[in-house]
């Protein structure tokens, strides 16, 4: 009863937060609310029993991006207006409208057919699943499966994934970082120039 | 009085207990929530409270960039390297079992090392990301 009670709740607000952030134009706010809208999301992992994936929506989606977005949203300049705002419309928006309804009930149509959360005869539990839950803690001597099975039995993977952290900082690196060319210095020298 | 007096003393009260909350969630992963990936983007963060609080130049004497750029590498190598040991040690790769006396012993070394070397590389990436978004628009 008081899981449904949270689960609305925090379902509401994630409505709430995305209808807030299409309908907003101020990006700094934006941002903001995706961190806000990342915290909810975490919430609603924990409900569902998930901790591990909650702490990492947590840490990485509500803290590190939203730095990294408000780090880009400082590189780049803002224009003055929103663009949109003298752009004339060029569609109805009755169309859109129709296209969505008619997407959004064929999905809430397909979630009748999907096994019931947390089901035991689900198609995601009868496979692997059920030997990591009767033999990670003998084969391994790790409490968490979720630990067990990421850096033992999935070791592959996260090794993979790893490589792709490493790739992903390599290459902004690549793209932005590193030491500036002397042409880069220069014109910056007579920026500050101007503005003094 | 300076600027942002209780930002500086809120961020280095605060700043210890993040990093010790990141130590914790690396090496009690195997038995609570969090792993090495968490523990390294909290120990990020942590860093750069620091550089939102104190300036990008003080988070960089800290850990200079070209020391991150190593330990991004060093996470990845110590992962691999764990693999090739347990190798050469004739087991499959990344099967930690022949990394210590017993079956269990071993997995715990191998989990251990392996989310060591996660939690490196994740914490040097984050924060090469956060230093080159954040370095570019000192200029």
């Amino acid at each position: 009863m008081i899981d449904i009670v949270i689960n609305v709740t925090l379902l509401a607000f994630l409505a709430i937060t995305a209808v807030a952030i299409v309908r907003m134009t101020n990006l700094f706010a934006i941002v903001m609310l995706y961190g806000i809208f990342s915290l909810l999301s975490a919430g609603l992992f924990v409900v569902m029993d998930a901790p591990d994936v909650a702490f990492t929506e947590a840490a990485v989606g509500a803290g590190i991006s939203t730095v990294l977005m408000l780090a880009t949203l400082a590189l780049v300049k803002r224009p003055q207006k929103p663009y949109y705002d003298e752009a004339p419309r060029a569609h109805r928006a009755w169309l859109p409208l129709i296209v969505v309804v008619i997407t959004g009930s064929v999905l809430v149509y397909g979630t009748s057919d999907i096994p019931g959360f947390g089901a035991p005869d689900a198609p995601a539990q009868t496979h692997v699943a059920r030997y990591y839950i009767e033999n990670a803690l003998p084969e391994t001597g790790v409490p968490n499966i979720v630990t067990a099975v990421l850096a033992s039995y999935r070791g592959f993977d996260t090794l993979g994934e790893v490589a792709v952290i490493f790739t992903a900082a390599v290459a902004v690196l690549l793209l932005i970082g590193g030491r500036r060319e002397k042409t880069t210095v220069i014109t910056k020298d007579e920026g500050k120039q101007d503005e003094t | 009085m300076r600027p942002n007096l209780i930002l500086h003393v809120i961020a280095k009260f605060t700043i210890p207990l993040i990093i010790l909350f990141a130590l914790y969630v690396q090496f009690h992963g195997d038995f609570g929530p969090g792993g090495g990936f968490q523990a390294g983007v909290i120990f990020s963060a942590a860093l750069i409270l620091y550089s939102l609080v104190f300036g990008l130049d003080a988070a960089e004497k800290i850990i200079p960039s070209h020391w991150l750029r190593i330990l991004a590498a060093l996470g990845v190598v110590i992962y691999a390297g764990v693999g090739l040991v347990s190798l050469l040690l004739g087991g499959n790769y990344l099967d930690y079992t022949l990394l210590s006396s017993n079956q269990i012993a071993g997995q715990h070394l191998g989990i251990l090392l392996v989310e060591l070397g996660v939690g490196i590389t994740v914490a040097a990436a984050m924060l090469i990301l956060f230093f080159s978004f954040a370095g570019r628009g000192r200029e």
